[in-house]
């Protein structure tokens, strides 16, 4: 079911081979926690973080690690190889050659493309410029399976639909799993016609509408995203869409009972901190699910020994 | 003898490849496509803007001593979709097909997308999977970037 040998983007994956993943970080999961998992002992995991990043890369560090494996880090790019102007094709050659699997962050788009075409081992990408993002749409994906259900399912993307690349992949994703899907966004951030078209050729019902309010009522999941002050020129502008945007405990009042409130973080002020304490929010569990998503991957990509 | 209109702008050639039927006023892009607008030996006769029962007006490129191979004339159909290629020997014409775009397009163009891996130093060549032929879809392999018209503008 699985026979991949990197995670380059979510647009390779059936719906069998995500389920594949899925189940497997459903297996792994207990050892995310802690457990004895010595599946990838003498192992090593390459990080290549060509851009900043906590989250993504700490959490690929616990995967690796809470399976008896080590990481190796790249370090900051000015005191390494690259300063020196050696290309990245080089430079994924020589770390392929250390470690068991690499995963890379770069700020060009199509960098793990071109580091699958050198690398002798497994690649794993972390985000390449404005591209690709695969395994936040897993873990994604593997939060709405556990928090709410995959079937059936109706998801309302708020915010920054034009920009937002971990929207993109987790729309197209959820399309391979007929979800009805509603988009709310202010009208500068609307999600690109190319995609709407793409998703309601894969006949998924895809609404729009300005108004939260007007959806709130009926859905399973509401995935929130930062609205990013830069995409407006004028301050008062972003103001007043941003504050339009904020999910509060008020507007929780008339939701299902059942409702989750998914955010890929870090979040700003679109999601007030009372939220934080009702049953509705998953956002700090959906980025610890990162760990047993990605403790999937390696396991599926590395091999290594069975599973304690 | 008396010479005809056609006779005078351009002879026949003995041996090589006569591409025809090229869309008007792209003779030269299809040089470039071809790889032959460096400094070269070879005799090339372009005519640009000739009368076509067919299509109106047209463009002819002849290459002599040379037959150029389906790999590298296919290609042509990016910016020449009705392109027709002519192999001669001793005058004659040996063979004749017509072009068809390749599935995947390397080295030929170059992405639009500025921030792509691509349009850097690294030692790769661009690619582009041709999504649709007609009309021209083509998507980069590395960066998903789509192009759709203009494609002229993009040849390396």
């Amino acid at each position: 079911m699985f026979e991949k040998r990197h995670v380059l983007s979510m647009r390779e994956f059936s719906r069998e081979e995500i389920d594949a993943v899925l189940a497997m970080a459903d297996t792994l999961e207990p050892y995310a926690y802690g457990g004895n998992c010595n599946s990838l002992t003498g192992k090593i995991l390459a990080l290549l973080f060509f851009e900043p990043s906590t989250r993504t890369r700490m959490s690929f560090e616990t995967a690796m690690m809470r399976m008896g494996g080590k990481t190796l880090n790249l370090g900051p790019a000015e005191g390494s190889a690259i300063a020196k102007g050696e290309s990245l094709a080089d430079t994924i050659r020589v770390i392929g050659c250390y470690a068991d699997a690499l995963v890379i962050r770069h700020p060009k788009e199509g960098s793990a493309q071109l580091a699958s075409e050198f690398s002798p081992v497994p690649v794993l990408n972390a985000g390449d410029g404005a591209g690709h993002h695969p395994t936040q749409t897993l873990l994604d994906l593997y939060t709405i399976r556990k928090e709410s259900h995959l079937d059936e399912l109706s998801i309302t993307l708020l915010g920054d639909l034009k920009y937002g690349r971990t929207v993109h992949s987790l729309a197209y994703a959820l399309a391979l799993y007929g979800a009805e899907i509603t988009l709310v966004s202010p009208p500068s951030l609307r999600m690109p016609d190319q995609i709407k078209a793409d998703l309601e050729a894969k006949g998924t019902t895809v609404r729009e509408t300005g108004d939260l309010n007007e959806v709130i009522e009926e859905i399973d999941v509401l995935y929130v995203t930062r609205i990013q002050r830069e995409r407006f020129p004028d301050p008062r502008e972003y103001q007043k869409v941003a504050r339009s945007y904020k999910i509060t405990t008020d507007l929780l009042k008339k939701v299902k009972d059942d409702l989750i409130i998914m955010h890929p973080l870090p979040r700003v002020d679109e999601i007030d901190p009372e939220v934080d304490g009702t049953k509705h929010a998953v956002y700090f569990r959906q980025s610890f699910y990162g760990v047993p998503v990605r403790m999937a991957l390696l396991k599926m990509l590395i091999g290594g020994d069975d599973i304690d | 003898m008396i010479l005809t209109e056609m006779m005078m702008k351009v002879t026949p050639i003995k041996n090589g490849t006569v591409i025809d039927h090229i869309s008007a006023g792209q003779a030269l892009n299809v040089l470039k496509i071809l790889g032959i607008y460096h400094t070269t030996d070879a005799t090339i006769s372009v005519l640009m803007n000739v009368t076509s029962r067919n299509l109106g007006k047209k463009d002819i490129v002849k290459v002599e001593m040379r037959e150029l191979e389906v790999g590298e004339v296919n290609k042509i159909a990016l910016i020449a979709p009705g392109a027709t290629i002519n192999i001669i020997r001793d005058y004659e014409v040996a063979e004749k097909y017509a072009v068809d775009m390749p599935d995947l397009i390397v080295g030929v163009m170059r992405c639009p997308n500025h921030n792509c891996i691509s349009n850097t130093d690294e030692p790769i060549k661009s690619q582009f999977l041709v999504k649709n032929k007609n009309p021209v879809v083509l998507r980069c392999l590395y960066c998903e970037q789509t192009i759709t018209e203009n494609i002229a503008d993009y040849l390396i």
